[in-house]
């Protein structure tokens, strides 16, 4: 029923290439910057990934999308409008759940669904019928007694019981369980098949895997890689485990090749992805009898972008020694950025 | 003794997270019971004038219901405790209900007591340092009061009964409200249920001292009355405060062991699956969240103007001849001496009222900080509509709750004396002050647009309305202070005349602060 409620809609947005286009946004709170220079770029029918750890401007950024934040600089448009100005006519044509799903606790959690749903002008009965059987939410529960995960299925079931063309969320699966996040994610390849946009914040990157098709990566207030998971990976290393016949020798020379270990037959590293072809040609000539290569994951992708961060603490954690030895992330730090400026 | 353990830190956090709000109870209570205190000392200055007020009172049953016994009214203290002593025992019960409600079933409801509870400390700690620091503030607000008193000259011994009858009073509270607590998991309904208490206690004693004085020993507020300060200086029933406190203290202590953190024993109804009609749109929405406010409010005021209605014939005996008391009435504007009065009450009404204007109007800004507007505003609802949504409430409702009060004065007085065209007269009355409390609503909105964070300062224009109706007179503030406060400008009805031209322009005057309000919010940053 909403498939085909949504269709005109969408239809009606084809025009649109792009759902969202931000350039250069700027937002500060006092002498706090929020954002400084934000970019982000969201096709119309895809899932967005949008990445980034607590307090890197995510929800900053999807406020100014809903026209709640007024924006200090940059040019935004969201479904071919100003998010500012044009907020409820915009607002007829989005879903939103927030990071943080507050509700009135008097209210039970059918009547906040309803209450959303009427006031966005769209709510199917029958589909939001079906949605609170499928998160398994008691709706005549007060809003009190809900846990989080509870109060995010609340705001789920309100969005996707909508037919709107494109949904915002904003880390809207933290605090559901495993067999909640599996419903959630049909629910969203559902959603991409009726050719609706989602631009999905998160920090879970198993679920940004799994659903999207491109994303960004934001990081204080500004974003550091964006674009397919198949470019981004196109950056990163994979890592190689392989046994072969003979000891293998003169691994290190090869450009692109980090972290090799030894262990007679055995050789682990890690390789760019632009240098695995000269690499397994290298290895060709030892005599290969298993190779098991691991592709970079959202993980790593993470890890590269935060790794200094994550080396200051692991720094201040070991009892504040200098930088200089937490020698491997903090090297790799630049070395993957000067690597990242050579690739694009 | 371990399931104390952390009493003294969780103990000095309250103390650091509410000290304000625990000076401003202390505050205001001393500040209210000093300045009506030294007022019946200025008004009463001679034996004879003393003696003409307690014949004033002597068999007046309304009188006696609304202030308290007929004890030793013919001495400064007795007069004095007349006075305060009621009004003063009722504050510090509901200081102690609304202190040990948001110390401890408020924490549980929110969530922050299990936080507490996961760490090393005791099942009992969170309660007892409530009741510490709630028998802390009994204790102060009983000290400051023995210290006015011997201030104005009275026995000491009186002074010193007095402010203990307050502290055990405190502690008696306490206890409700502990056992309260425990019963449901709403805070609100906790204290509404606590508040009940204290009603009940106030009426209870209100008819025993009316009658021969039995039903009085049914009630707390009866039993700190019965230490009869000025008038006999009684110590025992003082025991039967402590005893019921300490039992209800243990009775609390004991519930709590027997439920689960978060739980009460009232389990909560299940709400609607599906939201009614008028919850679709965002007036509907705002009516929802608000009518549970509206409806006490408008209780609470049909009462107040019920009690006050209920004496308004007698007004003629209770002044008696006393000359002070009589020119204060006829300052307040006035042919007859009734009229007066109640154009006096209806005064008081309005300003209490104008609580409910301000109130209302926060809830724009209680709904953005809760992150309740946050997805509101994120539907295809503008700014404006939401605003206007709960605007409405606020200016509608000042409407309704002081025609309540209205309606309660007037349905009383009016069958008092046989004469039911009183209800609409005192409805009349009461809502020429409407514009009065719009002016507050306009203000509140004007803080919520230009500075939402300082929202809050709206109370203390409403605090200052307060401050120059009931003091101003007396302490022949300034014109430009007396003008300040929209009341001043309102026709004191029945008495006086009314005159169109201030209403409008206070009217005008709101409109014009909510309407900039209105502007400063469609330009600000929204929901945090």
């Amino acid at each position: 029923m909403s498939t085909t409620s949504a269709r005109p809609t969408t239809a009606s947005n084809r025009g649109h290439a792009t759902a969202i286009s931000i350039a250069g946004l700027v937002k500060t709170f006092g002498r706090v910057r929020a954002l400084d220079g934000l970019d982000m770029t969201v096709a119309t029918g895809e899932v967005h990934g949008f990445l980034g750890p607590n307090g890197s401007g995510k929800t900053t950024t999807i406020r100014v999308l809903l026209g709640l934040l007024r924006a200090d600089a940059g040019r935004i448009e969201l479904l071919g409008g100003d998010p500012w100005r044009d907020a409820v006519a915009l607002h007829r044509r989005l879903a939103y759940v927030p990071g943080d799903v507050s509700l009135w606790p008097k209210l039970s959690g059918g009547e906040i669904i309803d209450v959303f749903g009427r006031l966005r002008g769209d709510l199917d009965p029958v589909r939001r019928d079906e949605l609170l059987e499928r998160f398994e939410l008691d709706p005549t529960k007060k809003a009190r007694t809900y846990s989080k995960g509870n109060r995010q299925k609340v705001g789920l079931v309100a969005a996707l019981a909508s037919s709107a063309e494109l949904l915002i969320l904003d880390e809207p699966t933290s605090g559901l369980d495993p067999l909640m996040e599996t419903v959630f994610q049909d629910c969203i390849r559902e959603v991409k098949a009726q050719g609706r946009t989602v631009l999905l914040s998160s920090h879970i990157l198993a679920e940004v895997e799994a659903l999207c098709d491109r994303v960004d990566i934001i990081r204080n207030g500004r974003t550091v890689e964006s674009g397919t998971l198949s470019e981004m990976r196109h950056l990163t290393r994979t890592s190689i485990d392989v046994h072969t016949e003979r000891p293998v020798a003169g691994l290190e020379r090869l450009s692109g090749v980090h972290d090799v270990r030894l262990e007679n037959t055995r050789a682990r590293f890690d390789v760019d992805t632009d240098s695995l072809d000269g690499a397994v040609r290298h290895l060709t000539s030892f005599g290969i009898r298993t190779l098991t290569s691991q592709p970079p994951t959202l993980e790593e992708l993470f890890l590269r972008h935060y790794g200094d961060v994550l080396a200051e603490e692991r720094r201040l954690a070991d009892g504040g020694r200098p930088a200089d030895g937490g020698g491997p992330a903090d090297a790799r730090g630049p070395a993957a950025g000067s690597g990242d400026g050579g690739g694009a | 003794m371990i399931e104390l353990t952390g009493t003294g830190t969780l103990t000095r956090f309250i103390l650091r997270r509410d000290r304000l709000r625990i000076l401003v109870w202390i505050g205001s209570i001393f500040l209210l019971e000093y300045m009506s205190a030294a007022s019946t000392k200025g008004i009463y200055h001679t034996q004879a004038d003393l003696d003409k007020a307690a014949a004033a009172v002597h068999g007046n049953a309304a009188a006696i219901a609304l202030n308290g016994p007929d004890q030793a009214l013919d001495t400064m203290g007795g007069q004095i405790v007349f006075q305060i002593g009621t009004f003063g025992l009722v504050l510090v019960a509901l200081m102690a209900i609304f202190m040990i409600g948001r110390e401890t079933r408020l924490e549980e409801e929110t969530g922050r007591a299990e936080f507490i509870r996961a760490m090393a400390v005791g099942r009992h700690a969170s309660a007892a340092a409530a009741l510490i620091v709630v028998s802390g503030m009994s204790a102060a607000v009983g000290a400051l009061e023995t210290l006015s008193l011997l201030s104005l000259d009275v026995p000491a011994e009186g002074s010193v009964l007095f402010g203990v009858s307050s502290f055990v009073l405190g502690l008696v509270f306490a206890g409700v409200a502990l056992v309260a607590a425990q019963l449901t998991e709403n805070t609100r309904v906790a204290l509404g249920g606590a508040g009940a208490v204290v009603g009940a206690a106030y009426v209870l004693r209100a008819a025993g001292d009316i009658g021969d004085g039995n039903l009085t020993w049914l009630s707390p507020i009866g039993w700190a009355q019965k230490t009869r300060p000025f008038a006999g200086d009684r110590w025992w029933p003082l025991i039967i405060s402590a005893v019921a406190a300490a039992a209800l203290i243990a009775a609390g202590a004991v519930l709590s062991t027997r439920r689960d953190v978060d739980a009460g024993f009232v389990r909560p109804r299940p709400g609607r699956r599906v939201a009614a009609p008028s919850l679709g749109r965002p007036l509907g929405l705002a009516v929802r969240l608000q009518r549970a406010a509206l409806i006490w409010w408008s209780i609470a005021m049909f009462l107040t103007g019920a009690a006050y209605g209920w004496i308004a014939n007698d007004v003629e005996d209770f002044v008696g001849d006393n000359e002070a008391m009589q020119e204060v009435m006829n300052r307040l504007g006035g042919a007859s001496l009734v009229d007066s009065y109640l154009s006096m009450v209806m005064f008081m009404v309005a300003l209490v009222a104008a609580g409910f204007a301000v109130q209302s109007t926060l809830r724009l800004r209680g709904e953005e900080s809760a992150l309740h507007a946050e997805p509101v505003l994120a539907t295809p609802v503008s700014r404006g509509r939401w605003i206007v949504s709960h605007l409405t409430i606020a200016l509608a409702g000042s409407v309704i709750v002081l025609a309540a009060g209205g309606l309660g004065c007037g349905l009383v007085y009016g069958i008092t004396i046989g004469d039911l065209g009183q209800v609409p007269r005192m409805i009349g009355v009461a809502l020429a002050y409407a514009p009065a409390l719009w002016l507050l609503a306009g203000i509140a909105m004007l803080l919520f647009g230009a500075v939402p964070r300082g929202a809050a300062i709206a109370w203390g224009a409403f605090a200052a309305c307060f401050v120059i109706g009931l003091l101003g007179e007396i302490f022949e503030f300034p014109g430009w202070v007396l003008d300040a406060s929209p009341f001043q400008h309102i026709p004191q009805l029945p008495g006086a005349s009314l005159t169109i031209v201030p209403l409008a322009v206070l009217t005008a005057a709101s409109a014009a602060l909510a309407g900039a309000g209105l502007l400063a919010f469609h330009r600000r940053d929204a929901g945090y």
